[in-house]
């Protein structure tokens, strides 16, 4: 043999401290990567505690505060007898007191710009005075009920209300409640922010591109099933880690490609320093 | 009677010690495996970092074998129908088929099987997309030429399968997911001309979807496609072993020798070394991130369907060429073609086709029939580099729109407005890429020829008696009367900084520091001979002007 093997030649002699620092550097690189990833893509938001679920009151005096709410904020666009203006803003009479709860409570109205879709956004109103609202439209036109009482049944319905979730809503909000984008604009929003109560009016009232689901297409406790099962999906952790949004194959296709094979196109680059 | 005598080693007289060693001899004296364990050892590795590529796709390769063979201790791949009865609360009661119902016993209640399930479908992601990464590696570097068209092929093939494998796999959970995207592969069947029919009904053995469809992409998923896989990437490995690597061209490079790393010891450490780091990453991504919550989507049925229902990114760019090609239905007398086959069957079958016939295509067009052993730097065939460019981005567009409607909902765009985005950047963007391309690559050339002639810029500012202020340039060879150097432009890299001067053509940067390693020569004549004297004729070879290295 004439040669000796090439790793001993022409080696600098390297500290251990070198070596330990780009160990570390290393490290750091991945989880970095890791870190941001998650920070990026999962959704931080953690659903709201469940709401008291108490009914506007027929109280004249709450009317009449309600009223009063009604005149300075939404007249302009729904007009001084409900009956809708022009261009501005639909008829409200007849959609009841849980359409007003849940396009206040979510801060849909009142609307501040005008878009494809009217958006959620923090609620102008607080609680008190969004039923005194409930009441005063429902005092004019009637109209679907803001549910009261145990908004969700006992947890024997979860399995269930996942089917009947995955049968009426996944279709538009995805199989995990994330939103979805329908045509021109429009999107049925991600649930994150909803309280039982928001799912419920929404049902009730199919607000915007958002059939009506009313107590035909799916009764009570069908309604309190699809309601236990979105909270609890919620409130459940995921067992195989960072959930990255719980959308599915496209953020897991830019993970593979970002942090995958960016990692190891790293480690390429590292190990041809280390011959 | 005549007789055949066939020549017989004569048995070793230098007896090897140790228990590895005897070992070794024991084997060798029976079975003569020497020559060949010697010639793999022996074999050098060219050292670029774009070489490892390959590898990240064979090592994603044996970990999907690794962890499928665990998972297929547990999974099911059977239609009956059952009613859930897990650890996993949501579902409990549900009735659904039995191969959903294994798959989620695997995620809840086998011991590490969502750790499992989770490095196995990263590892598919990984295998694609870095198959993916090899193949423009040896695109655009000009690897595929001659004599190495064959190879090319079978990398295509590989591709391919790869791909036909993790859609099988991904169908196999059975879940709403994967069920809707077996539904679209069933409508996209149906949607082939004449034999459409027959082609869905042999395939899923009833209507859709029946209960064959599972335990036959089971069979393919496990065996069939696997097995293939594996014939053909020792045959596309091996034929680099037997013809070589091709190199970037570089001082003592030339067509007829390779210049790298011995196999053993320095690549084979490399390599095993590597091998770790790829397992890492993806152990690392199937125990931190969450990949196909089968749990979340529910058991397939075929009335429900939910938003988002996209399939594994290696499938992204056939679904966005679907949501960007207009519906057009055309009707011939009183035969109709579905719009599926356009942007699912025609568009697809010419896409693969142009990869697959590349070489041939360039070497008709080039009218290039030599043997090329030494690698292109892309900015030296800017017509090819330019056009990849161009497909790439054609393919990028496609896959984007595969998630378009993720991206609607994410950044508030109208899903139309990213329809007819797609459709025009269809369109558009390819020439623009090729145009950019051409023009950076010229502009490259450009600088390397002027550094050759001019030097390398030192940094250094120098006054002139006349006041005017010039940079003091380092010339790269011996220079005439107006300090011009008539070096001539070779192929390689050429130096740009003044840190890099001793070393022209280095092999990998570095990440954190450079290293000084020499390099090892071997001879092309592939000769058995040859070969096996490999070891003895090697000798190293000093790059002209080349400092020694101080610790020598
Ligand atoms: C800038 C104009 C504007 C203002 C101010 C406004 N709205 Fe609206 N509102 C609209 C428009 C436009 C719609 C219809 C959009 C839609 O489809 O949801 C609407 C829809 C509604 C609906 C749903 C009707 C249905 O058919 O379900 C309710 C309830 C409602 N508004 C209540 C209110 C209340 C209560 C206020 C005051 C706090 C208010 N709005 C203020 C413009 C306005
Ligand atoms: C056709 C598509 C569609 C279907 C099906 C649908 N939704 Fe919606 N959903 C929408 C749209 C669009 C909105 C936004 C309405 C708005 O902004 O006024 C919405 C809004 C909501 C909201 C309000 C979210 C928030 O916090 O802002 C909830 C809750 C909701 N839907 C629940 C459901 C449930 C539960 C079902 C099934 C029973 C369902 N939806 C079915 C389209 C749909
Ligand atoms: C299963 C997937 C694949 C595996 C495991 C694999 C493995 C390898 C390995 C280890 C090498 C040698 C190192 C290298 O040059 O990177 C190689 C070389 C090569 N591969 Fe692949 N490969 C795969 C897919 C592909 C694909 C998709 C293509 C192209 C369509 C391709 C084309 C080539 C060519 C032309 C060479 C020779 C290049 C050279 O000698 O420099 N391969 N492959």
């Amino acid at each position: 043999m004439t040669d000796r093997p090439s790793t001993t030649k022409g080696r600098r002699p390297r500290t251990r401290l070198r070596r330990r620092v780009s160990g570390a550097i290393a490290l750091a690189l991945a989880l970095g990567t890791v870190g941001v990833a998650y920070a990026t893509v999962a959704a931080a938001a953690t659903p709201k505690a469940q709401v008291a679920s108490n009914a506007p009151s027929e109280d004249p005096v709450e009317i009449r505060k309600g009223r009063q709410l009604f005149e300075q904020g939404c007249i302009t666009c729904h007009g001084r007898n409900l009956q809708g203006v022009q261009d501005r803003g639909p008829s409200l009479i007849g959609v009841g007191e849980a359409a007003v709860y849940f396009q206040v409570a979510t801060g849909r109205m009142p609307v501040a710009r005008q878009e494809a879709q009217v958006e959620r956004k923090e609620p102008y109103y607080d609680e008190a005075e969004t039923l005194q609202i409930a009441a005063y439209v429902q005092s004019v036109g009637g109209g679907a009920e803001i549910p009261t009482g145990n908004l969700r049944g006992s947890d024997e319905n979860l399995a269930e209300g996942g089917e009947l979730f995955r049968l009426n809503c996944a279709s538009c909000h995805n199989f995990a409640g994330r939103g979805g984008a329908l045509s021109a604009g429009k999107y049925a929003p991600p649930m994150d922010q909803a309280n039982d109560l928001t799912i419920w009016t929404a049902m009730l009232t199919g607000p915007q591109n958002m059939p009506v689901f009313g107590d035909n297409q799916l009764t009570e406790e069908q309604k309190q099933a699809i309601t236990n099962y979105v909270q609890t999906l919620k409130e459940q952790g995921d067992p195989g880690g960072a959930p990255i949004g719980r959308m599915g194959p496209v953020p897991e296709g830019l993970v593979a490609w970002v942090v995958g094979i960016g990692a190891i196109m790293l480690m390429i680059l590292w190990i041809g320093a280390k011959s | 009677m005549s007789q055949t005598t066939s020549e017989r080693r004569p048995t070793p007289t230098r007896r090897n010690t140790g228990p590895v060693g005897k070992a070794a001899d024991w084997a060798d004296e029976r079975y003569t495996g020497s020559g060949l364990t010697r010639r793999a050892l022996n074999k050098v590795f060219p050292d670029n970092w774009s070489f490892m590529m390959g590898e990240i796709a064979l090592y994603s390769f044996v970990i999907l074998l690794l962890t499928g063979v665990y998972l297929s201790f547990f999974y099911d791949p059977s239609m009956t129908e059952v009613r859930y009865n897990g650890s996993y609360e949501l579902l409990r009661g549900v009735e659904m088929s039995r191969a959903y119902d294994s798959t989620l016993d695997i995620s809840f209640d086998v011991r590490g099987g969502l750790l499992m399930r989770q490095i196995h479908h990263w590892a598919a992601l990984l295998f694609v997309a870095a198959m993916t990464v090899h193949m423009l590696r040896v695109f655009f570097t000009g690897a595929f030429r001659k004599p190495r068209e064959l190879t090319w092929l079978l990398g295509v093939t590989l591709l391919t399968l790869g791909i036909v494998e993790g859609f099988a796999g991904y169908s196999l959970p059975d879940d709403l997911l994967s069920g809707t995207g077996l539904r679209i592969a069933h409508a996209i069947m149906l949607s082939i001309p004449v034999v459409g029919t027959w082609v869905a009904y042999a395939i899923f053995g009833a209507e859709f979807p029946g209960t064959d469809i599972i335990p036959r992409l089971y069979i393919a998923h496990v065996l069939l496609i696997p097995g293939l896989i594996l014939a053909i990437i020792t045959v596309h490995v091996g034929l680099v072993v037997k013809q070589k690597h091709t190199q970037f061209p570089g001082p003592g490079r030339q067509e007829n020798n390779v210049v790298g790393e011995r196999m053993y010891p320095s690549y084979g450490a490399k390599g095993g070394g590597f091998f770790f780091l790829v397992f890492g990453v993806m152990a690392a991504l199937g125990g931190l991130v969450q990949i196909n919550p089968i749990w979340l989507y529910g058991p397939y049925n075929p009335a429900h369907v939910s938003a988002g229902s996209q399939p594994d990114w290696y499938i992204g760019f056939l679904d966005g060429s679907t949501r960007l090609f207009p519906a057009w239905e055309i009707r011939l007398w009183d035969y109709t073609i579905s719009p599926l086959v356009w942007p699912c069957v025609v568009l697809p079958g010419i896409m693969f086709t142009l990869l697959a016939l590349y070489p041939f295509i360039e070497a008709r067009l080039t009218k290039d029939r030599a043997l090329h052993n030494l690698l292109q730097r892309p900015r030296d065939v800017p017509v090819r580099t330019s056009l990849g460019a161009m497909a790439l981005t054609f393919y990028t567009v496609l896959l984007i729109s595969g998630g378009n409607d993720i991206i609607a909902a994410k950044f508030d765009i109208s899903l139309n407005a990213m329809t007819w985005a797609g459709r025009i950047g269809l369109i558009a963007l390819p020439p623009i890429a090729y145009v950019l391309t051409y023009t950076i690559c010229l502009g490259l050339q450009r600088h390397d020829r002027q550094i050759l002639e001019h030097g390398v810029e030192t940094g250094i500012i120098k006054r002139l008696p006349s006041g005017e202020f010039i940079e003091v340039h380092q010339p790269l060879g011996p220079v005439d009367d107006h300090g011009h150097s008539a070096l001539e432009y070779a192929g390689a890299a050429v130096p740009k900084r003044m840190n890099r001067l001793t070393h022209p053509g280095r092999k990998a940067k570095g990440f954190l520091w450079k290293v000084q390693d020499p390099d090892e020569v071997q001879d092309r004549s592939g000769t058995e001979a040859a070969l096996e004297a490999g070891l003895e004729t090697n000798e190293r070879r000093e790059l002209a002007g080349r400092p020694k290295d101080p610790e020598l």
